[in-house]
């Protein structure tokens, strides 16, 4: 009955919602089928063979959790290295911030999706006062980020305190396949803190205002 | 208590664990939506330096009501630890959830902390603080992981070796459908770990027949069909087993185990020319696999049984030439993982386009390394061991990357200094003058202000006289100084002149005082906008003259830790990278020697088993012609 005991043992298969995880799950199912001892019963040759299987498993048992051992030592470190580099990223785009975009003069720029929009966003470009400050081609993974409701910060850079001008083009393609684009002016105004721009976007079918700006 | 081993456990939790972050209501915060961002397409490490320092920030705030990621406090403490799971900071993602289980929070926001707590815990094999994290759930639980966490509580008890109250459990209703395969399958392992072979064989047998609408559902009603067969086989119920065998799915996974495991079937019921399907079917298939390596063996030696020892001793002579090739092959692995192509490979950009890398890796053209590494490869904390090399390499680059930033903004507050240094001193001097013109002028508004005030309840004419009017006024005093007392008619003409002259005067401030006082008023409300206008200019170039100097000023000290701090990540990261490395390689290479092994081992049974054959086949010959 080891062996049984061995196939029964492999038990806990734990689903995951979602295609995306969907081959590692299968990967993970084809590990534990191929772990399986098997030999046929009545054979001499084959039972054999089994033992000396047996035997090689048995032998190699202790490497493997030496292995194993080490393999999570080795994680704790990394995880500690994980942990003070980000904290000193943490420091640094701080200390980035404060050097290139002091307060006083910071303007960021975000982009949004309009909730469940379905059009293609294929680039973004940005002027501020007449002079291009951002141009974005996205990625699909970075469209499905955003459709997903992640925002990107498309723009972050200086401006005098005041009033200020930023146009907004927009090019993507519809559910249909049409190509659109759009073209939007705004005005905001720079005052000593720093400026948020929120820029929710929407495709023509969508009902909703191509461009909207909203101030954070 | 006797613990199951759980080697193979990691992958399917670590699939588990991966969970979704989620935006609760519309979005307030703009930078916890860039982590969610950041997040969605797997980048966890700019997610993580995103959201620590909104939370660092949030924290921070005398008043964090105000700010907008107070609407998403608690999404937010729960996707860091979400972050730091699929960004392999089990340690870190278990204390975040610890805090969220600490605070002030709701029950639903307890119970669902206390599940993912259990989870990470189940997962580091900390099997009783699992159990315990399960236990501090109480009260109202979110309807949408009420499943999950039974589930997991059928894992665990699996796991400390107490199948019956996992049956208990699993045997329980369910309201979701997306679990029911694997609740079937799981019952069926808990039901024969529990001693009841009968019910688990008849449980088994209805989570092979299930309808499976996805791919995952489809390998786990395969795997049930598979493991049913085996216990069948062992039963010695060979006919059942054979026709568990044959659901499972010729493209799937388990086919080539399943197909090994018919063939067996049928030849231990002595039914070789049976068995020949399946395993005919086997040896045309990928040879690097375990189970068509073992049919090669097989096939032979069926033939062999139904005396056909001429056809027994060709296949036997094919399975030589595999092996031969195979051992060559696994050999050509080894030398090259030992060459580090291996972890060459693990760092190409294309092995790392999406989260399918390491199944994608064995399709990579000239990675030969790769080819007997699939169920290596298909291990949790192998994976972890990649992903994490992986992770180092990124670090790495972000460090090298960061050092050289650091030196340009040291250069940038280098030249800043230089620039401003020789100015800041003539511009100071310039700003002091005016600083003081300009208090002297605010101080005289001032005074001018309180006068008018005072003069709406003690009326002044007099000092609301033109200057005309008041050098009159003094140039009649200077007359009437030099007439002086003298009593002569023409003093006397002059003295009542001066007189009529100042009441002239007086008559004409009084009566237009009101008029006077109007105007007055109104030429310092237009100097208060001329004030506003200074002020406001005054200020922004304060800010402008601070910000001048905090833009080189003080940063040296930050700049030179950071730098150090930089410096000894990247030491540290080498180390570790290497370590990490050697021991892929080290894992990889004790793989592939064991396969060595096994096809060693095969081989030498496969040239005794030919030489057979050909003896059985050409004694069997003279015994034909004699008939």
């Amino acid at each position: 009955m080891a062996r049984s005991s061995q196939i029964t043992n492999s038990f806990a298969i734990e689903p995951r919602a979602g295609v995306r995880y969907l081959t590692l799950v299968l990967a993970f199912l084809l590990c534990l089928g191929s772990t399986h001892g098997w030999a046929e019963q009545g054979k001499p040759q084959q039972e054999k063979q089994t033992k000396q299987q047996q035997t090689q498993q048995s032998k190699q048992q202790p490497p493997q959790k030496n292995d194993q051992k080490q393999m999570r030592g080795l994680d704790e470190q990394i995880q500690e290295i994980k942990s003070d580099v980000l904290s000193i990223s943490a420091e640094l785009s701080l200390l980035e911030e404060k050097l290139l975009f002091p307060s006083g003069t910071e303007v960021a720029i975000f982009v949004l999706l309009a909730k469940g929009d379905t059009m293609r966003l294929d680039a973004v470009r940005l002027q501020i006062d007449g002079k291009p400050v951002a141009s974005y081609i996205y990625s699909f993974k970075e469209l499905e980020a955003l459709r997903k409701g992640g925002v990107q910060r498309i723009y972050v850079g200086n401006v005098a305190t005041g009033d200020h001008q930023l146009e907004v083009v927009v090019e993507g393609k519809q559910k249909s396949g049409a190509e659109f684009s759009r073209t939007e002016h705004f005005a905001f105004s720079k005052d000593v803190k720093p400026k948020l721009v929120g820029l929710t976007l929407a495709g023509p079918d969508s009902g909703s205002p191509p461009i909207a700006l909203g101030e954070w | 208590m006797k613990r199951a081993p759980r080697l193979l456990l990691g992958l399917g939790l670590a699939v588990g664990l991966a969970t979704r972050p989620a935006v609760g209501a519309d979005l307030r915060d703009l930078y916890f939506g860039e982590a969610l961002y950041e997040a969605y397409q797997g980048k966890y490490f700019d997610a993580l330096q995103c959201l620590d320092t909104e939370l660092a920030q949030y924290r921070d705030l005398d008043e964090p009501r105000l700010d907008t990621l107070h609407y998403h406090i608690n999404d937010a403490e729960f996707s860091v630890g979400d972050f730091e799971l699929s960004y392999r900071m089990h340690l870190r993602a278990g204390r975040a959830i610890k805090a969220v289980l600490e605070g002030a929070v709701d029950d639903a926001v307890r119970n669902e902390a206390a599940f993912r707590l259990a989870r990470i815990l189940f997962q580091k094999d900390q099997l009783d603080d699992a159990q315990n994290a399960l236990a501090r759930i109480q009260g109202a639980v979110p309807r949408e992981i009420h499943d999950d966490i039974e589930f997991l509580r059928a894992n665990i008890d699996m796991a400390t070796g107490r199948p019956g109250e996992a049956v208990k459990v699993l045997k329980q209703p369910r309201s979701g459908e997306s679990l029911t395969g694997f609740v079937a399958y799981n019952l069926g392992i808990a039901l024969f770990q529990d001693n009841q072979p009968k019910e688990a064989i008849d449980q088994l047998d209805k989570a092979g027949r299930l309808e499976a609408g996805d791919d995952a559902a489809l390998a786990v009603r395969d795997k049930s069909n598979l493991v049913l067969g085996t216990l069948l086989f062992e039963t010695g119920d060979f006919d059942r087993a054979k026709q568990s065998l044959d659901r499972v799915r010729l493209e799937g996974p388990f086919s080539n185990q399943a197909l090994l495991r018919a063939g067996w079937a049928e030849a231990t019921a002595k039914q070789y020319d049976r068995a020949l399907v399946p395993w005919n079917i086997l040896a045309d298939r990928e040879p690097t696999d375990s189970a068509v390596q073992e049919a090669m063996l097989a096939l032979p030696n069926a033939y062999a049984n139904l005396n056909l020892h001429g056809r027994a001793a060709i296949l036997y002579g094919r399975a030589l030439e595999l092996y031969s090739k195979q051992i060559d092959k696994v050999d050509a692995s080894i030398g090259s993982i030992r060459d580090g192509r291996f972890l060459e490979d693990l760092i190409r950009e294309e092995s790392r386009q999406d989260e399918t890398w390491v199944i994608r890796l064995r399709s990579l053209p000239d990675a030969p390394e790769t080819y007997y590494l699939m169920e290596l490869m298909a291990s949790h904390d192998f994976q972890t061991a990649l992903h994490n090399y992986l992770d180092l390499e990124d670090l790495k680059a972000r460090l090298v990357a960061w050092k050289t930033s650091l030196d340009a903004f040291a250069d940038i507050i280098r030249l800043r200094g230089q620039n401003y240094e020789p100015l800041l001193p003539e511009v100071d001097a310039k700003f002091r003058t005016l600083d003081s013109r300009m208090r002297l002028r605010l101080e005289q508004r001032k005074h001018l202000a309180e006068r008018l005030q005072a003069m709406l309840t003690a009326p002044r004419p007099e000092y609301l006289a033109t200057s005309e009017e008041r050098m009159a006024g003094e140039r009649l005093a200077l007359i009437e100084k030099q007439i002086g007392d003298s009593k002569t008619a023409n003093a006397i003409a002059l003295r009542q002149r001066a007189a009529r002259l100042r009441g002239a005067i007086t008559w004409r401030t009084r009566t237009e005082y009101d008029e006077r006082l109007t105007a007055a008023y109104a030429h310092l409300k237009e100097l208060q906008a001329h004030v506003d206008a200074l002020t406001r200019q005054y200020d922004a170039y304060v800010r402008t003259r601070q910000a001048a100097t905090h833009s080189y000023v003080g940063y040296d000290a930050q700049i030179e830790r950071l730098g150090r701090r930089v410096g000894d990540a990247l030491q540290r990261v080498d180390i570790v990278m290497a370590q990490q490395g050697r021991m892929i390689e080290t894992v990889a290479i004790d793989q592939l020697q064991g396969r060595r092994d096994r096809l060693l081992a095969q081989q030498v049974e496969a040239r005794f088993a030919v030489a057979d054959s050909y003896d059985r086949a050409a004694r069997a010959e003279p015994a034909k012609e004699k008939h």
